[in-house]
């Protein structure tokens, strides 16, 4: 192509690290035409990354391109001296990056900092820059301009944030922008609306976009290409449409295989997650990298010599030998997981009119401040062999609500109980043996779960001898067994955290919470850390796991597909309180609240004909504690329907089964809304 | 089925290292051979405790014995290398000689500031309450004082001995290891992991010891190699008041309070004893600087 913007020809990039040097991108060519959106595609560790840092020559210590040359306009990037690289970055190439709150100077306005870009690039007056900056708040759809020129970073919130830092990014138009995992890290709600602005800046912007995410979903909406990355080689490339309709390679197909949708749950079908994991980067493949994971590999024909990237369809390019001989894509199925039949059956676990205040310690000279309301009345129930998903943005109160089940909080007020006992005002520390062997509980951040000085065997050994009272000489033994239990290798008992993946550390925090072979697990977003291959591993062995041992779930969670697959019943809090509560089937879908109708219609799609979030949850999530009467959604709601909101607490009205809607607008009238 | 195909996904990533593990003192040493500070430093402590542990071989004097002959010429010479001191007592001996209670001091003092700071920042940051006020104040009264003074005053009361400066320079340094251990024990109550251990209903102690202090050993280790360097520092300012060992056993810092009077005339008879504290504590604080670029490395 002669009109590319952007072309990279048979990059590779190296980083010389203590075991010699390790390609973390092998012979990428791509190339992005003006006003293009590309999505680039893969696990983490797949180089995606390190190509858009490349592209900005930010590769950092140790970083270097081994080979190829980066075009951009033109002009080959690795050539450029640092005075030409400045002058293009910022100005023709923009680059926003998954955290902003790091993007964002602590110490400067957010004004300051918009206004910098156009004084610094075009040599605009600050009066020209104020106007510009202004404009671009706009653009961007952030209420109120002025008034949020004149905040600092930690006064807005991570959706507002991030906005600005596409802001600054677009501020100076720039040819090409980088989006290196925006939405990652941020609330569905906030997710969608940010992936809806990027929708409608490129109806409004000329500047090609590289869109980089470890999920297909996302960048379905986003973009009109994309190109899909495995082990440092781009694999599979081509416009959206064919991706998604007929993918090629077996990689993109087991991507979008591992994905859990909306439509469809645990009874119906297990997610397939893609077998085996990454191998690690300083390992070169002799044929295709994919090979050792692959469900089609020919051995011969696969790992004979490396495979190039070709031709395959117009515009749709496949590093696959057995890409046309391929069957047509069709979402590989398997059977569902077995699970308790009934309602009726007596809850494990229940709350009753639990309540958790939080009372800020008066600090000295400080203003006393009003208390948290973290969980606010509610009342749910489990049932043996079940799962109940927690859903909610983020403050929502389920990591509160998890914690006072686990006795790392106590109730305010308000009843826990456990196989009918009460347990809420019961600590961790004034739990029994037994209580603690019948409640555990699976941490989110698989980076903190396991102590990095502790081996996996003494971990899982320490929880055996603790719960279960086995003697120190059975110890081995049994690691080994709870460890096949969560499909590990009992070799794994010997390492270190450091030396594991993400998932085999969730696996091995599984474990053990298993040991004592508990009656109620309580999973704190077990899964939102690990990239969608990962997850779904994950979420079947859970599932398997409760199959096997008749274990009750507890699942919080933020994202809406995972539950719609793992849960039996779902809970959907809002500050503290539970909106909507019933069988999955029920709440996901309509009557359903208004606010599960706004978190559904934020989930990311992986369809490029159905993206777009037709529901906008505007405004941000009051501090809880704020509300005092009235519904606790009467803010944002998009179904509002008047004063009543604000001044009387919604009704909980109760429909079939035992689903609890609690709004004002009759279910049947909701109903007639939502079809 | 389900079954099958989630049987497949049985991993089992290659390990880091296939061969058995190395004994942890070689992967230590081979550890500090990857940054260059640290192989120095190294180099020089290692040096001194050669020296220090074969002086009564190594050195070609008695330390305490007076050569009258050399008092006429006291500069250095074949007889002696670095020459003698007022009373001619050869340096080199008294040098070699002079190392070993520093070498022993120091350590030591650092090694029951550890353990006492550690405690003490342990039970503060994991019990929080009025622990922490009770040790976060006192620590504050005890570095708020001034050390010298103190030293002074505890030394001339209780006399001055090995034991009693090492019983010194633990309490006036056990604050500084406390806070420090207390603001990391501060971070990592809230990991996941401690929250994991209650849930099994592990004990505080287990958890202040187990979980948490091994996860402090990075920055603590760093902090005993500096603290080391300070202690012999502190040692040989105590010789100089003339409250530090009692003479007449060669002490570095008695060294030179002896002798630099005389620096206009003889200025080797209090530099090279200077030079002894400053290689020395060079050393610790290069082995300091090169352990924490290895920490911030890996």
């Amino acid at each position: 192509m002669t009109d590319a913007l952007l072309e990279l020809e048979d990059l590779s990039i190296a980083y010389d690290g203590l075991r010699g040097e390790t390609r973390a991108v092998r012979g990428v060519s791509l190339a992005l035409r003006a006003g293009e959106a590309l999505g680039l595609v893969g696990e983490s560790g797949c180089g995606k990354s390190t190509v858009a840092l490349a592209i900005v020559r930010y590769l950092g210590r140790g970083g270097r391109i081994a080979g190829g040359r980066i075009l951009f306009e033109g002009r080959d990037l690795a050539a450029l001296d640092a005075a030409a690289l400045r002058d293009l970055r910022g100005r023709r190439i923009a680059m926003v990056y998954q955290d902003p709150m790091a993007s964002l100077n602590p110490v400067m306005t957010v004004g300051r900092q918009l206004m910098e870009v156009p004084m610094i690039h075009d040599g605009a007056g600050a009066a020209a820059a104020r106007a510009r900056a202004l404009a671009m708040l706009g653009e961007v759809r952030l209420a109120d301009p002025e008034a949020v020129m004149e905040r600092y970073p930690h006064q807005l919130s991570g959706g507002q944030q991030q906005r600005i830092v596409i802001a600054m990014a677009l501020i100076a138009e720039p040819a090409l922008l980088i989006l290196d995992e925006p939405t990652t890290g941020l609330d569905v709600t906030v997710e969608a609306a940010v992936l809806d602005l990027v929708r409608a800046l490129r109806r409004r912007i000329r500047s090609a976009i590289v869109f980089i995410s470890h999920n297909l979903g996302t960048v379905a909406g986003v973009c009109d290409r994309i190109g899909v990355m495995y082990r440092g080689e781009l694999v599979e490339d081509g416009p959206v449409r064919r991706i998604f309709g007929d993918p090629r390679h077996p990689y993109t197909r087991g991507l979008l295989d591992c994905l859990p949708t909306l439509g469809r749950d645990k009874r119906q079908a297990s997610l397939v997650p893609i077998p085996g994991q990454l191998e690690p980067p300083h390992v070169l493949p002799a044929g295709c990298g994919f090979a050792a994971r692959c469900a089609h590999v020919e051995a011969a024909r696969c790992t004979a010599g490396p495979i190039a990237l070709a031709l395959f369809a117009a515009g749709h390019r496949v590093a696959c030998v057995r890409a046309a001989e391929l069957p047509v894509y069709a979402r590989r199925r398997t059977d569902g997981v077995a699970t308790a039949a009934g309602v009726a059956a007596a809850p494990v676990v229940a709350t009753e009119h639990l309540t958790k205040v939080y009372v800020p310690r008066r600090r000295l000279f400080g203003r006393r401040r009003a208390p948290v309301r973290a969980l606010n009345d509610v009342g749910l129930a489990a049932a043996r062999r079940q799962t109940l998903a927690i859903v909610g943005e983020s403050g929502c109160g389920k990591s509160t609500l998890a914690k006072v089940l686990a006795g790392i909080e106590v109730a305010t007020e308000g009843r826990v109980t456990l196989d009918g006992a009460e347990i809420g005002a019961l600590g961790i520390d004034r739990r029994g043996r037994e209580l603690k062997r019948k409640l555990q509980m699976v941490f989110q951040n698989p980076d903190s779960t396991l102590n990095p000085s502790h081996t996996v065997g003494y971990a899982i050994g320490r929880a055996l001898r603790l719960l279960r009272g086995d003697r120190p000489a059975d110890l081995d033994g049994a690691v080994a067994r709870l460890l096949e239990t969560v499909k590990l290798s009992p070799e794994m008992a010997a390492r270190v955290p450091r030396q594991l993946s993400g998932g085999e550390k969730q696996r091995v925090a599984i474990a053990r919470a298993l040991a004592g072979d508990p009656d109620v697990v309580v999973a704190d977003e077990p899964v939102s850390a690990l990239d969608v291959s990962v997850q779904a591993a994950i979420i079947n062995l859970l599932n398997e796991l409760q199959a096997a041992h008749g274990t009750t779930l507890v699942f919080i969670s933020h994202d809406l597909s995972v539950v719609r697959y793992l849960a039996d019943h779902v809970a959907v809090m809002y500050l503290g309180s539970v909106l909507e509560h019933g069988r999955v089937e029920h709440v996901f879908t309509p009557p359903s609240h208004p606010y599960t109708e706004a978190l559904l219609a934020a989930v990311p799609v992986p369809d490029p004909e159905r993206a777009g979030a037709r529901i906008v949850l505007e405004g941000t999530i009051p501090r809880a504690g704020e509300v005092e009467r009235g519904c606790p959604l009467a803010t944002r709601c998009p179904r509002r329907i008047g004063a009543v909101c604000d001044d009387t607490p919604p009704p909980v009205q109760r429909l079939a089964g035992d689903h609890r809607i609690a709004c004002h607008i009759p279910a049947a009238e909701l109903a007639a809304l939502q079809v | 089925m389900s079954a099958p195909v989630t049987a497949e996904v049985l991993t089992v990533s290659p390990p880091a290292t296939s061969r058995r593990q190395a004994p942890r003192w070689w992967r230590w040493l081979t550890a500090i051979r990857r940054s260059k500070p640290a192989t120095v430093g190294a180099v020089i402590i290692l040096a001194w405790i050669l020296l220090a542990a074969l002086a009564p071989l190594l050195a070609p004097y008695a330390p305490n014995a007076p050569d009258l002959a050399a008092l006429a010429h006291t500069a250095p010479s074949r007889a002696h290398w670095l020459g003698t001191d007022h009373l001619g007592r050869d340096l080199v001996s008294r040098i070699l000689w002079g190392a070993r209670p520093v070498l022993l001091i120091a350590p030591l003092a650092v090694l029951g500031a550890t353990i006492l700071g550690s405690l003490l920042g342990l039970a503060a940051g994991y019990r929080r309450g009025w622990i922490d006020l009770v040790v976060t104040r006192a620590c504050d009264i005890v570095l708020s004082f001034p050390v010298i003074i103190l030293y002074m005053i505890i030394l001339a009361h209780f006399g001055s001995s090995a034991w009693n400066i090492i019983a010194v320079l633990t309490l006036t340094k056990a604050p500084i290891i406390a806070r420090i251990v207390r603001g990391l024990t501060l971070e990592l109550r809230e990991r996941e992991y401690v929250a994991a251990a209650k849930m099994r209903g592990e004990s505080a102690l287990y958890i202040m010891l187990v979980e948490i202090l091994p996860n402090a050993r990075g920055p603590l280790i760093v902090d005993m190699c500096l603290r080391t360097g300070y202690n012999i520092i502190i040692i040989g300012v105590l010789g100089f008041l003339g409250i530090g060992l009692p003479p007449p056993d060669p002490d570095w810092g008695g060294m030179v309070k002896d002798t630099y009077g005389m620096m206009m005339v003889w200025p080797h008879m209090a530099l090279v004893p200077c030079a002894a504290i400053s290689s020395l504590v060079i050393g610790f604080n290069m082995l300091a600087v090169g352990l924490r670029e290895l920490g911030l490395r890996d």
